[in-house]
C-alpha cells in the first residue's frame, strides 16, 4: 500500500504577506494540503511578490549584490509579480486565485470558500481581517469547523498588537538583536539573518495539524493566537534561564562558545566568504587538530597545554590557527580536521551550496518549471521523508492562475457569473494599472 | 486535566543536547506523553552545559536541560546491553513517535534500526535528528551550533564585509532545527495515523537551514536566477532615502528606527517639529544631501527617551521604532507579561523558577505545564512499572547496569 500525503482532503486558505505566512503555506501544500492562495488584484502586498508591482527595470538591471529582491536574469519581465525570487522560493505547492475583498461579493464569494475549507491562515497586521470583517466570530459562523491561524508579529492580543515590524523588529524585542553582534562596543554591526519566520511558520503548521486533532475529538475548529515573536523567543531560552536563576544579563560572544575554543576563519584565497569555522571542544578533538595541522612546535607550548589555558591564551590561539587556515582552502581545511574528527565546516555562500557534493547527493535542490521564469534548481524540503511522497506537484503560482479552477470547479459559477466577475475586477492576473 | 492537543501521541525520546530535546520539548509541552531515556550515570550532556542554577555545574541544576525537558518523563536505560534492547523494544511496542539523535548508523549497529523497529510496530515514526543527514559524504562529519550555521544558515551574510561572518545568539540556530523537525515529525505523525503506515524522517541540521526562509531561501533562489551570490553589507551603506532607517542609540541602550514612506509626514510631528516634512530641502527624499540632518534630529529626540518610551510613542505614529532588548528587558516586557508568555515551574532541586511558555496561544487543548523536567531516572518505577518490572526487578537491572 503507498503511503498517502498527511494532509490529503485538507483545503486551506490562504491571505498571506512577506516569509512566515507564505512559508507555512507551503509547508502544509508540501503535506499535501490543497492550499489556496487569495489575492486581490487591486492591492499589491509589498515585499511578498517583490517590492513594487511593477518595479523600475533598472533598478534590478543593474543590480549584482544578489539580495532577497531579484527577477530571473534580473530581468523584471512583463509580469514581476510573478517572477520574483521573493515569493517564489516559498511559492510551491499551492494554488492561486484572485478575489476583491473590499467589496460585498468579494466577501460572499470568500465565504462560500470557507464552507469548504478546513484551514484559514492569515499573518497581516493586526487591524486587516478586522477592516474586512473576516474576524474568527465570522468566519467560524460560516463554518464552525474551520481553523482560523492569526500569526502576526506580535499576536492578536496584548498592548504590542498594533506594533508594526517585521522580524528584525519581533527579534529586537526579545532580545536577539541585542545577541546576534560581534560585541557589545560595536552593537550597531548587525546581521540580515532571522530566525523567526521559520519557526513562525513552523509553529503554524503545528498549530493546524493541532486544531485538525483537537477538530476529531470536539467536531469544531478554533482560533489560533500566534505571535512569531513568542516562537523565536523559545529559541532563546538559555538566556533568559541565567537572567532568570542568576540575574546575569548575558551579552554577545561573536564567534566564541563559552567553553571551547571556536571561531571562524580566514582561508584561501581569501575572498569576502573564504573562511572556515572550526569547534574544538576537548583534549581529544584538540590533539586531532594538533595532528591535522603536522603537531608544528607551538601546539606543544605550556600555555596551550590543557583546556583551561587555551581557552585563557584564545586570542593567541586563534592567530595560530588563522595563520594554518589562511594557506588552505575552506573545504580542504573541513577536509583535513575533520578526518582527524575535529569539528569543521567552511561558512558557504549560495554557490558553496549550489556546487556542494553532499548537498547533491542528497538531491536537496528541486527542479521546478514555472511558467514565467523557465526551469531552475530551488531550494527544497527542510527533511526528508523515507515514503510520504516530497514533490512540487505545483510551481510558484502565477497571480490567478487558477481562478478557473477555484471559481468554476470549486465554486461552481457559471461561465455568465465568471465573466461578469471579471468585468468587476474580482478575477484577473494582472494587477489593475493604478497599482504601483 | 483537560486534554491536550497531542494527549493520545506517545513519544519515546532518545535525543541529547539541543535540537532534539528542543523538538520533543514542543511535543511535550502540547500534551505528548514523552518519554526521555538517558545513559545511567551521566545522562544528557546537557545536564552539563550552562547556564547553571546559582552558577553550581550541577546534573539537576542546568537551565539549559531544565528549560529543553519540560513536560518530559525521565528514565535511564542502557542500549548497549541486551536486556537494555530488550526492554526498549517492548516500549518500541507502544510508540507512536520515536525521536533520536545518535550519529548516522549506530541505531543500526544497536539492532535498533528502522527496519528493525518497524516490524515490532508497523505505524511507528521515527524521527532522526543528525548532524548532516542519514546519507551523502558528509554523513559522519561532526558540527557544532556554530558550523550547522556556517554551513546551513546565511552566515557569510551575517556581519560586515571587512571582518569575519559573525555567529547568530548561541544555539538559536538549533533550536530553530528543532522547530523543524518537530514540524516534519508531527506530519508524518498525522500521516500515519490516517492510513496507519509508519515512517522515518531524516532530519540533518544543515539541510534544515537550507530549506528554512528569511533569508536563506529567497537568497538561494536570486543566485538560481542570476548567478549572483549576496554579500555582507555596511549597514549605512545602500542607503536610498532620506528617510531614517536602522539602529540608533538612545537614553539607555538602542533602537531600531524605521520610518516608511507612508509613516512621513508623521516623523516631524513624532519629533516635535510639525513642518518638517514640508521644508523644501526634504522634498526629494532620494535626495541625500540633508539626510544627516534628520538623523541628528531623531538622534536629538532619541536621546532623551528610553527605547520603550521611544517605541512606544514612535508606534502611536505607525513609525517602527522598537527596542532592542536585553534578556533582562525580555523577561520584564509588558508584551510578553501580558500575553502570559512567561510562566513558573516549580522542580525538586531549584525550586520555583520562571520559564518561557506557550509559543503558539490555541482557543482549546493547548500548551500546558504538567511538571517540570525529569531528575535523573526519576520515573524509572513508573514506566518499567507498566511494563510489568517490580521493585526487585528494578534492583537487578540497576546491578548490572542497565537502568
Amino acid at each position: 500500500m503507498a503511503k498517502k500525503m498527511p494532509l490529503e482532503g485538507i483545503r486551506v486558505l490562504e491571505i498571506t504577506t512577506t516569509w512566515a505566512g507564505p512559508y507555512s503555506a507551503m509547508l502544509l501544500g508540501d503535506l499535501g494540503a490543497e492550499v489556496i492562495r487569495v489575492e486581490s488584484l487591486k492591492h499589491f502586498a509589498t515585499t511578498t511578490r517583490g517590492i513594487f508591482a511593477r518595479p523600475p527595470a533598472a533598478m534590478y538591471a543593474n543590480d549584482d549584490r544578489g539580495g532577497w529582491f531579484q527577477y530571473p536574469n534580473r530581468d523584471v519581465g512583463e509580469r514581476p509579480w510573478n517572477r520574483s525570487t521573493f515569493f517564489n522560493s516559498h511559492g510551491r505547492n499551492r494554488y492561486a486565485m484572485t478575489v476583491d475583498l473590499e467589496s460585498p461579493r468579494g466577501i460572499e464569494i470568500f465565504k462560500r470558500l470557507l464552507k469548504i475549507s478546513d484551514l484559514f491562515v492569515e499573518n497581516n497586521a493586526y487591524g486587516v481581517m478586522e477592516k474586512l470583517g473576516l474576524t474568527y466570530d465570522v468566519v467560524s459562523e460560516v463554518n464552525p469547523r474551520i481553523i482560523m491561524i492569526r500569526l502576526p508579529g506580535y499576536g492578536i492580543k496584548g498592548p504590542y498588537r498594533d506594533w508594526r515590524g517585521y522580524g528584525v523588529q519581533c527579534e529586537g524585542v526579545v532580545g536577539h538583536a541585542w545577541l546576534n553582534q560581534y560585541s557589545i562596543d560595536d552593537l550597531p554591526i548587525r546581521s540580515m539573518t532571522f530566525s523567526m519566520d521559520t519557526t513562525g511558520g513552523c509553529a503554524a503548521v503545528m498549530a493546524a495539524i493541532m486544531a485538525l486533532a483537537r477538530r476529531e475529538k470536539t467536531g469544531r475548529g478554533q482560533l489560533i493566537d500566534l505571535c512569531q515573536a513568542q516562537t523565536v523567543a523559545l529559541c532563546l531560552g538559555e538566556a533568559y534561564m541565567d537572567y532568570v536563576m542568576n540575574g546575569r544579563v548575558q551579552e554577545t560572544m561573536g564567534n566564541r562558545h563559552p567553553t571551547a575554543i571556536q571561531g571562524v576563519y580566514r582561508c584561501a584565497p581569501g575572498g569576502l566568504d573564504d573562511y572556515v569555522a572550526i569547534t574544538i571542544y576537548n583534549d581529544e578533538e584538540w590533539e586531532g587538530f594538533c595532528r591535522a595541522i603536522g603537531n608544528p612546535a607551538w601546539t606543544r607550548e605550556p600555555k596551550f597545554a590543557d583546556a583551561l589555558s587555551r581557552y585563557k591564551n584564545h586570542d593567541e590561539l586563534d592567530r595560530h590557527i588563522e595563520e594554518w587556515t589562511s594557506q588552505h582552502n575552506k573545504y580542504d581545511v573541513m577536509h583535513i580536521l575533520q578526518k582527524e574528527r575535529v569539528p569543521a565546516g567552511p561558512v558557504m555562500n549560495e554557490a558553496d551550496v549550489y556546487s556542494d557534493p553532499h548537498v547533491k547527493e542528497r538531491n536537496f535542490l528541486l527542479e521546478i518549471t514555472q511558467k514565467w521564469c523557465g526551469t531552475h534548481l530551488y531550494p527544497g524540503f527542510p527533511w526528508k521523508y523515507k515514503r510520504t511522497p516530497q514533490k512540487a506537484y505545483l510551481p510558484p503560482p502565477g497571480l490567478g492562475e487558477h481562478n478557473e479552477y477555484v471559481y468554476k470547479k470549486l465554486l461552481k459559477v457559471s461561465d455568465e457569473e465568471y465573466d461578469e466577475l471579471v468585468r468587476e475586477h474580482h478575477i484577473g492576473d494582472v494587477y489593475l494599472p493604478s497599482v504601483r | 486535566m483537560a486534554e491536550q492537543a497531542l494527549s493520545d501521541a506517545r513519544v519515546l525520546d532518545l535525543t541529547w543536547y539541543i535540537a532534539g530535546p528542543f523538538c520533543t520539548k514542543l511535543l511535550a509541552d502540547y500534551g505528548a506523553d514523552v518519554i526521555k531515556i538517558e545513559k545511567p550515570g551521566e545522562g544528557d550532556p546537557a545536564r552539563r552545559m550552562g547556564p547553571f542554577f546559582k552558577d553550581d555545574p550541577h546534573p539537576e541544576k542546568s537551565g539549559l536541560f531544565l528549560y529543553l525537558n519540560t513536560n518530559k518523563k525521565g528514565i535511564t536505560l542502557n542500549l548497549k546491553s541486551e536486556t537494555g534492547k530488550k526492554i526498549f523494544k517492548e516500549l518500541v511496542k507502544d510508540a507512536d513517535i520515536l525521536v533520536e539523535s545518535f550519529s548516522p548508523g549506530v541505531m543500526e549497529r544497536l539492532g535498533l534500526g528502522f527496519e528493525e523497529l518497524e516490524k515490532i510496530n508497523p505505524k511507528l515514526v521515527m524521527t532522526s535528528i543528525s548532524n548532516f543527514g542519514q546519507t551523502g559524504p558528509y554523513r559522519d562529519y561532526k558540527t557544532s551550533d556554530l558550523i550547522t550555521f556556517a554551513m546551513g544558515g546565511a552566515m557569510n551574510q551575517t556581519g560586515v564585509p571587512d571582518r569575519p561572518p559573525v555567529h547568530v545568539a548561541r544555539n538559536l540556530k538549533l533550536c530553530e532545527c528543532g522547530w523543524l523537525a518537530a514540524t516534519g515529525t508531527l506530519g508524518a505523525w498525522w500521516g500515519a495515523r490516517r492510513d496507519g503506515i509508519g515512517e522515518h524522517v531524516d532530519v540533518s541540521l544543515m539541510e534544515a537551514l537550507l530549506g528554512s526562509t528569511d533569508r536563506r531561501d529567497t537568497n538561494l533562489l536570486t543566485y538560481a536566477y542570476t548567478g549572483f551570490t549576496t554579500k555582507r553589507t555596511n549597514p549605512t551603506e545602500g542607503r536610498m532615502m532620506i528617510i531614517p532607517g536602522g539602529y540608533f542609540p538612545c537614553k539607555d541602550g538602542w533602537v531600531i528606527f524605521v520610518c516608511t514612506i507612508p509613516s512621513w509626514p508623521k516623523l516631524g510631528t513624532l519629533l516635535g517639529r510639525p513642518d518638517l516634512h514640508k521644508d523644501p530641502r526634504f522634498q526629494n527624499l532620494f535626495d541625500l544631501t540633508h539626510a544627516s540632518e534628520i538623523d541628528g534630529m531623531v538622534l536629538e529626540w532619541l536621546a532623551e527617551r528610553t527605547k520603550q518610551q521611544a517605541a512606544e510613542e514612535g508606534q502611536a505614529m505607525d513609525i517602527a521604532v522598537t527596542p532592542i532588548n536585553t534578556p533582562k528587558d525580555v523577561v520584564n516586557d509588558k508584551h510578553l507579561r501580558e500575553r502570559g508568555f512567561w510562566i513558573e515551574i516549580d522542580h525538586p532541586v531549584t525550586g520555583r523558577l520562571t520559564y518561557p511558555g506557550a509559543p503558539i496561544d490555541m482557543g482549546e487543548g493547548g500548551f500546558k505545564v504538567r511538571m517540570p523536567a525529569p531528575l535523573l531516572g526519576q520515573h524509572n518505577k513508573e514506566v518499567y512499572g507498566k511494563l510489568g518490572y517490580t521493585g526487585e526487578d528494578l534492583v537487578r537491572l540497576r546491578e548490572r547496569g542497565v537502568i
